[in-house]
């Protein structure tokens, strides 16, 4: 089992096409970590000093980390996670 | 129930429990049937409080035309006020949304122009506002930054959620222009400690949202993340496999949007059963699901449903 991570068209540049990947850790900083080292730049795209870009959503089980934890927020094998360019009710 | 015309019967929608899919006797789900407005959504709040606003602001005389980008139901709320009103209507409309909701803005007299199905709603915003400042003398509302939209919501749904259901635990409505969730969010808040306040936001496929930047995010102004607990992104395939769970189980047809409220609901009855609480979970029943039959969303199976919807528009 690991942790199905979709990813939208706009960067599957960094994922060779692929829609989905798989990856592991124990939060999300550790799961976006461990994808970037197959799949360089990624992170970069998603993350800046701060935390997660403004125009970026993450989604675990369909609900957002910012509500959750963050970056620190848990994620286990068998969830999925969603990457998403924001979209009318994004963040400010 | 009487009323002296059809716009002072907008509001006061039943409450209505859901015995067969709410997950326990102590986690209960309720849905509030916004289909029984005059025009058949939720939107106749906002439209109704939009143009009383825009009337005693002066900014609307016999004869003006008001300008709205919309999918749909505000359009066809604001066509019908607008009738009654004496004002001329134009909607901008994405290409991408169903037949049913062309032909009642047509039926109420409003001029449509579509706006490219690529970007979507966004898309609308930005066509509306570049023929706004073409013509001064049009009106736009604009619901996603008008207050009166949050304040229909603070001051009629708000209120009568409280009211039916004092024990509420959780709010869960679609999230569009926000109005409805900042405006019950608020007043709920104001009311009721602990309140969760959850929002299902619509995730279309790559054919409505594939051609857009990552940096090109817009967020409707009315949104204050802070009056949010949580927020859900729901697919196509989820908002249409719950909105047939609602009609089989529940006996209620409703629109696509109220699927995807449903799947929020349901995910947050999950958490509190898993955690051992009581819950009331109120959702919104944005509309009924007659606009919506033309999409195929009700008929074959779930992947035929699912792979007509692809592309267009559901909330």
């Amino acid at each position: 089992m690991a942790i199905e991570v979709r990813i939208p068209t706009i960067l599957r540049t960094y994922t060779g096409g692929a829609k989905s990947v798989e990856g592991s850790g124990a939060t999300l900083a550790e799961l976006l970590g461990d994808l970037d080292s197959r799949h360089s730049g990624l992170r970069e795209r998603l993350v800046d000093g701060s935390g997660l870009r403004r125009f970026v959503n993450v989604y675990l089980n369909d609900e957002d980390v910012r509500f959750l934890g963050g970056l620190e927020t848990p994620v286990k094998d068998g969830d999925t996670v969603t990457v998403l360019p924001a979209v009318a009710g994004g963040r400010r | 129930m009487r009323y002296d015309s059809l716009l002072d019967s907008v509001g006061g929608t039943p409450l209505v429990g859901l015995p067969r899919l709410s997950p326990a006797p102590d986690v209960r789900l309720w849905a509030k049937l916004e289909d029984r407005n005059p025009t058949g959504s939720v939107k106749d709040r906002a439209a109704f409080f939009m143009i009383e606003q825009a009337e005693k602001d002066g900014l609307l005389a016999p004869g003006a035309t008001i300008l709205e980008p919309t999918s749909g139901n505000t359009g066809i709320s604001l066509a019908m006020v607008a009738r009654l009103r004496g004002y001329r209507m134009i909607c901008v409309m994405p290409e991408n949304t169903s037949a049913e909701r062309r032909q009642l803005l047509g039926m109420y007299g409003a001029q449509v122009i579509s706006s490219p199905a690529a970007g979507g709603s966004n898309e609308a915003v930005r066509v509306a506002r570049r023929l706004a400042d073409e013509h001064p003398d049009w009106v736009m509302l604009y619901q996603y930054g008008n207050e009166a939209n949050t304040r229909a919501h603070y001051q009629t749904t708000g209120p009568e959620l409280l009211a039916d259901l004092p024990s509420i635990t959780h709010f869960v409505a679609g999230l569009g222009t926000t109005g409805t969730l900042m405006g019950v969010g608020r007043y709920l808040r104001e009311h009721v400690p602990g309140v969760a306040i959850v929002a299902a936001e619509p995730r279309y496929g790559e054919l409505v949202y594939g051609l857009r930047n990552v940096d090109e995010g817009f967020v409707p102004e009315l949104y204050d993340p802070s009056v949010l607990t949580t927020r859900f992104s729901v697919s196509s395939a989820d908002a249409l496999r719950r909105t047939r769970e609602l009609l089989d189980s529940e006996g209620i047809f409703a629109g696509i949007s109220t699927g995807a409220a449903l799947h929020a609901a349901l995910a947050m009855a999950a958490k509190a059963q898993a955690a051992g609480g009581r819950a009331d979970i109120a959702f919104i029943v944005a509309d009924g699901g007659w606009k919506y039959l033309s999409t195929g969303a009700y008929s074959g199976t779930l992947e035929e449903a699912e792979a007509r919807l692809e592309g267009q528009l559901w909330a």
